[in-house]
Formats: structure tokens, C-alpha cells, sequence
């Protein structure tokens, strides 16, 4: 796992299969139900619906726009799709893999709190 | 007499039935029995491979098809995401704080909805290629066509409905070779053919694969028979299927190793075991005497 540098502020979104802390975190970045948005700032949590997980196609293209949307820093997921990468490439948003199962998202925002 | 150009399928649902074998055999067995002239046309342009079976074949011609790509002039664009909204494929991507908005060649099927969705005149369209058609021919007196789609293409539907496009003067009998699979590709591969060939094999994946097939056939109302193919392995399920659903058994394919040996050698013409011989030349004479002057199957 890359960290955060110190000092540096930023939106972290981490996919999420449930829109509470509680929720087991989901190692599908595009297909993701929920993105969990940890603001380091405020220490705010917030979470957005993926209104495109089921989509047939290009549910990857249209996750990366949200971030780019909701001005999101950093993305902690299982995994990236190709097409996805390019846009958060594109836009410098730093993609974190994190290979876990079992993990509840508090858990990780606990983490990153550390 | 001027005689209508007669189109047959090959078909399976699952992968690695035989669509190959069955296409390749048969079209060896038409050959020899059908007065006209018969094209094999691959139409699986994902990873054609009928034309491996012909070394000796020549390329005849060869073109590249293209699909029309949308491109957003960010200069015209206000950003509005109409575009972006009427994709259905979902190959836009429009960040208005941005400035940023394009299309994901990838995923863009040329349907032309965004270029009516765009009121500010931003986008434009541009050929890029997602494949090529060919023609081979051999002393021999084989006629291929075959589609080749780019690695990456979505594509598939659109180069096969081209690949049909391909000029059949001259030709009596078509043969596809579909793709696997009960979806675009394939229902645009079967969708014009007069009788459709499902090949199966008696396993449970087969069957389960078969019966989406025959849903299929039944749903497009197209006349078909079925070959089992590797007859001898798993159980009978598959043939108590057949019976009960009344479809017409044209036959078997014994399994056989040293048939699927030869295969792997790409060789299918010389020294086929006699009962799978037999059963092809069963096959393609029910193919000849019946389906191209009876017209009217019941499907």
C-alpha cells in the first residue's frame, strides 16, 4: 500500500460493496456499488452511488469521470481496468491496489488515519 | 437455370463443440457432391482459423473495413453532456470543470447518437480500421473468405455483417462458420442463412448451450438439424433432448482421438476414420438433397 505524503491534502475514494462503514470493501473499481469518499482535511466521510455498475459497457470510463468529478486525490481499489487507468492516469489520480478481502472500509479509513 | 444462392450455418452455442471440424468437413464434403460452387466463409473474426486447413490456398483479396469514430472539437464544445447521455455504450466521456471531453474508440459502436445529441456542431466523425476481409483460393478449387478483427475491436457484428457483404457472383452455396456463443456475432452470422447446422457434443455444457441455441433458432424462425459430434463420451441426456424436442438428427461424429489428433495437425482431408467419414458424408448429403431443393423446413 503507497501512502499519503505527509501534509499533502486530498479526497480518497475507496470502492465499497455497502454505503456505511461497516461495508465490506469492493475489489471492483468500475463495478463498485458504492465509493466511499474519506476527506483528509475534514476527516468527512461520504458516499456515492455507482449508478453505472451494471452498465453493459464502459462502467470503468464512467467510474474514472466521477472522480475526476468529485475532485477525488487517490482511488483504493482491487484492481483497475484498462480504460479506467488511462483517465485516472490522464487526470493524476493516484491508484492504490489493495489486495485484501474481508475488510470492512472503516478499517481502511482507520488505516489511513494512522 | 439461374440457381439462388443457398447460405448454411454452422453453429454451437458452446466453444470447442466442432464448428470448425463440422465447417471445414463439410465444406470438403459439398465439395465433391454439389454441382455449383461453394465459398467457406469464417466468420468467427475473432480467431478465424478454416483457412489453416488449406495450406495451399492463395490470397486473393484482401481490404480493410472501417467504422466511423466520433470526435469532439472541444473548441465547439459547451460541455453540455448530451453526448455523453445518449451513448448507450457509454464511450463518452465529457468532465466539464475539465475542459475535458472524448470519445473511448474502444468502446464506440458507431451508432451515430451523438452526433444528433451535439447542437454545437463539436463533433465529427473519422474512419479507423477494425479489420480486414479476405478471399483465398487453391488449385484445389477451394474458395474461402475470411474476417479478421483487430485485437481490441468491439466490432465483431459490424465486421461480419461486412464479410457478408463480400460478392457472391458466381457462388451457389455459402458456409458459415459462426462464432461460439449465443450472442451479436453469432445471431448476425445465422440471421440470413437458410438452414443452420448446430453442432453439440454430450456433455452437460454442451447440452446446456444447445438448448440456448435451439431458443435461438426458434426465436429467428430459421430451419436447423443438429450433428453430435464426440458421440461416445458423457451420457445420453443430450439425445433425449434432441428426441423430445423433435429436432432433426443429422448425425454423429464418433469421438475419436486420433481424429482430434489429426485436427490439431490441421489436417481433416486424408485418412479420416471410416464411421466419421461415413457420418459426413451423411450429413452433407441430407445438407445437398434436401435443405438446397426443398427450401421449406420446418424449423
Amino acid at each position: 500500500m503507497v501512502f499519503l505524503k505527509r501534509g499533502k491534502q486530498m479526497k480518497t475514494v475507496i470502492t465499497a460493496t455497502g454505503n456505511n462503514f461497516e461495508s465490506p470493501f469492493d475489489r471492483r473499481f468500475g463495478r463498485a456499488a458504492w465509493f466511499c469518499v474519506y476527506d483528509d482535511q475534514n476527516q468527512e466521510v461520504t458516499f456515492h452511488e455507482n449508478g453505472f455498475a451494471d452498465a453493459g459497457n464502459g462502467a470503468g470510463t464512467k467510474a474514472a469521470e466521477k472522480m475526476v468529478e468529485l475532485k477525488i486525490g487517490k482511488v483504493i481499489s482491487g484492481d483497475f481496468g484498462p480504460k479506467a487507468k488511462d483517465l485516472l492516469d490522464k487526470f493524476e489520480i493516484q491508484m492504490v491496489i489493495l489486495q485484501e478481502d474481508d475488510i470492512a472500509v472503516g478499517d481502511i479509513i482507520k488505516r489511513m488515519q494512522k | 437455370m439461374e440457381r439462388k444462392l443457398c447460405k448454411i450455418a454452422i453453429a454451437s452455442g458452446k466453444g470447442g463443440t466442432g464448428k470448425t471440424t463440422l465447417s471445414v468437413s463439410l465444406y470438403q464434403q459439398l465439395k465433391d457432391r454439389f454441382e455449383g460452387k461453394i465459398q467457406l466463409v469464417d466468420c468467427d473474426v475473432e480467431e478465424p482459423n478454416d483457412l489453416l486447413f488449406f495450406s495451399s490456398a492463395k490470397l486473393i483479396s484482401s481490404r480493410p473495413v472501417y467504422q466511423l469514430i466520433p470526435e469532439i472539437d472541444t473548441g465547439k464544445c459547451n460541455f453540455c453532456r448530451k453526448c455523453a447521455d445518449y451513448c448507450e455504450f457509454n464511450a463518452i466521456v465529457v468532465i466539464p470543470p475539465a475542459g475535458f471531453a472524448e470519445v473511448n474508440s474502444s468502446l464506440c459502436h458507431s451508432c451515430g447518437a451523438c452526433l444528433i445529441a451535439c447542437d454545437q456542431g463539436a463533433i465529427t466523425e473519422h474512419p479507423v480500421s477494425i479489420g480486414d476481409i479476405s478471399t483465398y483460393q487453391s488449385e484445389a478449387g477451394d474458395n474461402l473468405a475470411e474476417g479478421k478483427l483487430k485485437i481490441g475491436s468491439a466490432m465483431q457484428t459490424m465486421l461480419i455483417k461486412e464479410l457478408k457483404k463480400e460478392d457472391t457472383a458466381g457462388l451457389d452455396m455459402v458456409i458459415y462458420d459462426a462464432p461460439p456463443g449465443t450472442s451479436c456475432p453469432v445471431v448476425a452470422t445465422v440471421s440470413d442463412a437458410d438452414y443452420v447446422v448446430l453442432v453439440t457434443e454430450p456433455t452437460l455444457f454442451g447440452l446446456h448451450d444447445f438448448k440456448l441455441m435451439v431458443e435461438l433458432m426458434r426465436e429467428l424462425k430459421i430451419p436447423f438439424g443438429t450433428v453430435v459430434n464426440k458421440a461416445g463420451l458423457g451420457d445420453e441426456e443430450v439425445y433425449n433432448y434432441i428426441r423430445k424436442e423433435k429436432i432433426e438428427l443429422l448425425g454423429k461424429i464418433p469421438f475419436n482421438r486420433d481424429f482430434a489428433s489429426k485436427y490439431a495437425k490441421a489436417n481433416l482431408f486424408s485418412d479420416i476414420p471410416g464411421n466419421i467419414l461415413e457420418n459426413l458424408k451423411k450429413v452433407a448429403d441430407r445438407i445437398v438433397d434436401v435443405i438446397c431443393n426443398e427450401i421449406e423446413i420446418p424449423a
